[in-house]
């Protein structure tokens, strides 16, 4: 990518009128030019790169040129799934270093793209600033996260306990200070420049990071509300790629011309049936089944719990429709399943939006990919972008539905109330739990 | 404003002509834009929009003198209409705050729509709006939760919107995100992709600052007043200081501030905060937290005052002791907190103030809006104050308040009755420990 924008760079100089020259130079330190724009024009006509791999490119040296790619995409695909199976088995902690790397391979992708189209590589303090952020909103993120989950071990080390305690005021502090370097780095001539970059970095750390975030929060809650979603959405884009390849007539939407309805249409009811099968298979393990905690004795991960009656097999009556069909009138079934069926079709209805939106960001700012990380499928956001509203609807739902409060965060919370008002919540909880009869009531306080 | 801009488009057509055959079609918007704000000459003085009323009573005056007086007086008038404001109560004062914020969105939108010339975007207007509404309507669904538990506790429609708030709010922002990827235009994609990072952007700057300082509000008014009273006072000290002994430059950004104004304006702040929170804190009024009362149907402020605005002996320092001549003092704790609030205001929120102003720079306009004659827009007034809405919050958070027992209780409820069993037990022991409970004379 990097050659072709030198090439056209050059190409888009030499055309200037020497008149404009002035007037150019000022817009290029402000921002857009006409060179820039003359650059995007002419890109659509290019053909892309190829960098696919010199191992590849010799195996598939004798195929067509259009059965090559679909090889390539074929094997990167199987690669990544494989890949993705791998980090699973490896556990939770492996599982978050993943999604980390992954928010800050995107976080790097979008920023390059925004420096690429304000030619904006000699800003001053510009790249520092934006990792500065980026490692801020981390830190703010993480230490809710640590703080929630790893309370008793925050509680143990007294350097931990400080910075937990004064979490929120140490990272507003570490932010303005990033805030007002900004300030004093804006220079004179690069000022709409500079802000139009602060404006991106913002934006794409909104998106980026609070939504790594929230799939960290679901793979806490157990990794089966990880494991689902991600490959509802993956399997979504494999079946309407298929119903489409073999079936496709009816464009679907202007931005996505390769789309049809019958790949949205048939890819949804695909995806339906493949997330209660995989609901269904995963739900009889605990690993998957169980929130993650933090074994303070071991001082690792565990999952092991007794599974919560989403995850016990129940009967379920058929509603007489289906039953003739189906001809069983009960089924067993996880309570889960059902959730998954509410899962999947956001991930076949909603989700695509999630692409929709990318690819009209692409057309926007005329770039073919956001990076060509993966041979064949382009960069990482490529793949990532219909995952980033799953994982906040996934979040969402949890905490609507599925989840109550987290019991130590409310035990943290309580020890840093007044003396009176401890012995009120105790004696009003005390009550509540003779009432349900879960305490016998005689007991003398 | 509006002329500045048509007769800066005007000069568009001779640059157009020149580009017209090498820009792409679909760019258009974005690039014609660019080019002319470049291209716009010096901003000439805006048109002036005072009232006639004080053109006709200030007419014996110089031009100078006349901005002066102006400037002065809607300074007393917007203190007056503060004043007036907060003795109304905690209800208006939300109102007021809500309001400010609906304009500063207004405000910021409407440079974003100049600077893309982009009132014709289909569907623009609305889903900004729309979105402003969305994450207005999450906030205060919020607020409204914890805050009038006992009113929603009554009714049933409200019970249901509180439970499954989140899920509510969300689906509102998918419906309005939908809306934004299906109104894509096949010309002018970067373009509405800016305008809706824009929009993104001013509702993060705008929404979530104005929401916290209601919650500042919320945990009593003198955490709204003496925050904000320090930074206009900062504003005002800094003017001043500058006016009469300004020197030394201060930063490129606004050359008209210099260091004697910056130094200055810190020590009076620190000073007057001082004073102001000795004045407050003596009435219930503006020291306890606002609660709703459900028989009166209203807001009462009415607690006993804690620690924090109680009195207390401290002891001088032994070299302030010859300075002053006492050996202790009568002070309120919140005085101490006040000195760090001032001081925030002081260093850290005229940092917002070069932030807005390196904005009107780098899109070429003087003011944000012309709705304070001799001041500006209301975001030209407010810019200083968001950095300290956020600071204030945060500082409570962290030193002030711990957490709201009847949420934790309401919390605690919902749990699981085997976590409920878990968290008894632990507390019990914990309460044991502390020697808040005595131990059970049952095993």
């Amino acid at each position: 990518m990097s050659e072709l924008r030198q090439r056209l760079g050059r190409d888009a100089d030499g055309q200037l009128d020497s008149e404009e020259k002035e007037s150019e130079l000022e817009n290029k330190l402000d921002g857009e030019t006409v060179s820039d724009s003359e650059c995007k024009s002419e890109v659509a006509q290019v053909a892309p790169v190829d960098d696919t791999p010199e191992v590849l490119n010799r195996a598939l040296s004798n195929l067509s040129s259009r059965w090559k790619n679909w090889w390539v995409r074929g094997i990167l695909t199987l690669a990544m799934i494989v890949f993705f199976f791998i980090i699973i088995y490896l556990g939770p902690m492996v599982l978050m270093m993943i999604v980390m790397c992954v928010q800050i391979k995107c976080f790097h992708e979008i920023i390059t793209i925004g420096y690429n189209v304000y030619h904006s590589y000699e800003l001053p303090w510009f790249r520092t600033l934006s990792w500065y952020f980026l490692l801020c909103v981390n830190y703010f993120f993480y230490g809710e996260t640590v703080t929630d989950y790893f309370f008793t071990l925050v509680q143990r080390e007294e350097p931990l306990r400080i910075l937990s305690k004064y979490h929120r005021f140490i990272s507003f502090a570490l932010y303005l200070t990033g805030f007002c370097m900004f300030v004093l780095s804006l220079v004179k001539k690069h000022y709409r420049l500079q802000f139009y970059m602060f404006g991106w970095t913002h934006v794409t750390l909104l998106i980026v990071v609070t939504q790594s975030h929230l799939i960290i929060h679901n793979l806490f809650e157990g990794m089966i509300w990880f494991i689902v979603p991600i490959s509802c959405v993956i399997c979504n884009d494999i079946m309407a790629y298929m119903f489409g390849f073999f079936f496709g007539r009816t464009p679907l939407i202007k931005l996505s011309p390769k789309k049809t309805w019958e790949g949205f249409i048939g890819g949804f009811f695909a995806t339906v049936v493949f997330g209660l099968l995989l609901s269904y298979v995963m739900s009889g393990y605990r690993c998957f089944v169980c929130p993650v905690e933090f074994n303070n004795d071991t001082n690792s991960f565990t999952v092991d719990c007794e599974p919560s009656e989403l995850f016990q097999l129940q009967k379920y009556n058929i509603p007489t429709v289906l039953q003739s069909v189906i001809g069983w009138k009960t089924v067993r079934m996880y309570p889960f399943q059902i959730h998954s069926i509410a899962l999947s079709t956001f991930a076949s209805l909603i989700g695509p939006f999630g692409g929709f939106f990318a690819s009209g960001f692409k057309r926007a700012f005329k770039i073919k990919d956001f990076a060509n990380t993966i041979p064949g499928h382009g960069g990482i956001m490529d793949r990532f972008d219909c995952q980033y509203l799953m994982a906040t609807f996934v979040n969402v739902y949890i905490a609507s539905f599925i989840r109550g409060p987290n019991p130590s965060k409310l035990i943290q919370q309580f020890l840093t109330l007044r003396p009176d008002q401890q012995l009120h919540i105790f004696n009003t909880l005390k009550a509540h739990l003779v009432d349900k009869g879960m305490l016998p009531g005689s007991e003398d306080a | 404003m509006s002329e500045l801009r048509k007769r800066g488009a005007g000069g568009d057509h001779e640059a157009e002509s020149i580009t017209d055959k090498d820009v792409d079609g679909e760019d258009r918007f974005g690039e014609q834009d660019l080019r002319s704000d470049a291209d716009v000459p010096e901003v000439v003085p805006p048109t002036d929009s005072t009232p006639e009323i004080f053109k006709k009573a200030l007419s014996g005056l110089s031009s100078r003198w006349k901005n002066w007086w102006i400037r002065g007086i809607l300074t007393l008038a917007m203190i007056s209409i503060f004043s007036l404001i907060i003795y109304m109560g905690s209800f208006m004062l939300m109102l007021l705050v809500l309001s400010i914020q609906v304009k500063c969105f207004h405000e910021i939108i409407t440079i974003g729509y100049r600077v893309y010339h982009s009132y014709d975007l289909p569907w623009f207007r609305t889903l900004s709006w729309y979105f402003l509404l969305c994450v207005n309507y999450f906030f205060y669904g919020e607020t409204v939760a914890d805050y009038f538990a006992t009113f929603v506790q009554r009714r049933e429609q409200l019970q249901f919107l509180i439970r499954y708030h989140r899920f509510i709010s969300f689906t509102l922002y998918l419906a309005g995100f939908c809306l934004f990827v299906l109104s894509l235009v096949k010309k002018q994609y970067r373009l509405q992709f800016y305008m809706f990072a824009w929009t993104h952007v001013t509702l993060l700057i705008t929404v979530t600052q104005s929401h916290l300082v209601i919650q500042n509000l919320f945990e009593g008014m003198i955490w709204f007043l003496v925050p904000i009273s320090s930074v206009i006072c900062n504003d005002i000290a800094a003017y001043i200081f500058g006016f009469f002994f300004g020197r030394t430059p201060l930063i490129k950004l606004s050359p008209k501030k210099t260091w004697e104004g910056f130094i200055g304006g810190f020590f009076i702040t620190v000073v007057f905060g001082f004073i102001v929170a000795y004045l407050l804190a003596q009435y219930q009024y503006f020291v306890c937290p606002v609660e709703y009362n459900s028989e009166a149907n209203r807001f009462v402020t009415e607690c006993e005052p804690s620690e924090l605005f109680q009195l207390q002996k401290y002891s001088i320092p032994p070299l302030l002791q010859v300075v002053l001549g006492r050996e202790t003092v009568n002070l309120y704790p919140f005085q101490l907190h006040s000195i760090a609030l001032s001081t925030f205001a002081s260093l850290i929120g005229p940092f917002g103030g070069f932030f807005a102003s390196g904005f009107k720079r780098a899109f070429k306009i003087k003011d944000f809006a012309d709705t304070i004659p001799g001041h500006g827009g209301i975001m030209d007034r407010f810019d200083c104050q968001y950095l300290m809405a956020t600071f204030v919050h945060v500082y409570i958070t962290s030193f002030i308040r711990g957490p709201n027992p009847s949420k934790l209780l309401k919390q605690l409820l919902v749990l699981q009755p085997e976590q409920q069993l878990n968290v008894y037990k632990m507390l019990k022991s914990h309460l044991i420990e502390k020697g808040i409970l005595q131990p059970s004379l049952k095993g």
